[in-house]
């Protein structure tokens, strides 16, 4: 599996990301700067997380419009899977490319610490390696993860079974919409989500709750 | 021309800064505050002097950029 790895000015998780990724798949992905038009042939592209552009204007806002943006969209009207993380998610809602928004936590604090995530679809090429209703702990670090849109868009998110991680009961750090942690696009290659599975993959995390998310990367 | 641009929440759309704002004004002996929403404003200096199409350019600033549709409503001025 080829990956890379998308950084933008102001993102700060790159490394962790890309550490987990070679860590479990044993392929190093290729680190690509937001100013490349093209991206490289891979299959999977990861916008990590951070606070690209200083959250100027919105989460996420400026990251989106950049050009190597452009090309993400077209290759993921095919067939390239995209994961947003954290920022990432911020970013790829704002580019369209997920429905929905992330806003200001309800609580108006950044919150750092662990949550308790449940994994509610595992039909998905980052959650196939985990039972339906799994709990995972694994850490967030936001001040706008707070998931919300329209009524409508929420009906298809749950019908459809497009809420991919969800904050497991009392866990919900932000408000979020029915504890919405992480969703999928309509044609399943796009997934975003707030936590940051990368920093949850080996014992000097504390735990590896999150390992089996990458290890689905190669079963996908 | 300069376009000023208000862009603010969406009816419906949780805004804890306005409700922080809103606390503080109370707190801080303000009677009679009802309701606080905070939003964001811009000038934008136009080099276009068409009325018209500067409106529209603006527009198309709001939103592919300035505004988030999903969650915010803008309202432009020309001045």
């Amino acid at each position: 599996m080829k990956s890379a790895v998308v950084l933008f000015p102001g993102l700060n998780r790159e490394t962790d990301m890309m550490r987990a990724i070679e860590a479990v798949t044993g392929t190093k992905p290729v680190l690509v700067w937001h100013t490349e038009t093209t991206l490289p042939d891979v299959d999977l592209a990861v916008i990590p997380g951070g606070f690209s552009y200083g959250d100027y204007l919105r989460c996420g806002a400026i990251a989106a419009r950049s050009p190597v943006m452009a090309d993400i969209r077209v290759k993921a009207m095919k067939s390239l899977k995209v994961l947003g993380v954290c920022n990432g998610f911020q970013i790829l809602t704002e580019a369209g490319l997920l429905p929905g928004a992330l806003v200001r936590n309800a609580g108006l604090r950044f919150v750092c610490r662990e949550v308790r995530l449940r994994v509610e679809n595992t039909r998905t090429w980052f959650t196939n390696q985990l039972n339906q209703g799994t709990v995972v702990s694994c850490p967030v670090a936001h001040g706008e993860g707070n998931y919300i849109c329209d009524g409508e868009t929420l009906k298809r998110l749950e019908g459809d079974a497009r809420v991919v991680f969800r904050y497991a009961e009392g866990s919900n750090p932000n408000g979020a919409m029915n504890d919405i942690a992480g969703i999928v696009n309509e044609t399943g290659n796009i997934i975003g989500m707030m936590p940051h599975p990368e920093n949850m993959i080996e014992p000097l995390h504390g735990k590896t709750d999150c390992r089996p998310l990458f290890e689905s990367l190669l079963a996908a | 021309m300069k376009a000023k641009i208000k862009v603010t929440l969406k009816k419906g759309v949780l805004d804890p800064q306005g409700k922080a704002i809103e606390g503080a004004l109370g707190s801080m002996g303000f009677a009679g505050v009802e309701h606080v929403r905070q939003g964001k404003y811009f000038e934008i200096d136009l080099a276009e002097t068409d009325r018209s199409k500067a409106l529209a350019g603006a527009k198309a600033m709001c939103e592919k950029l300035i505004a988030n549709t999903v969650i915010e409503n803008y309202d432009i001025e020309l001045a």
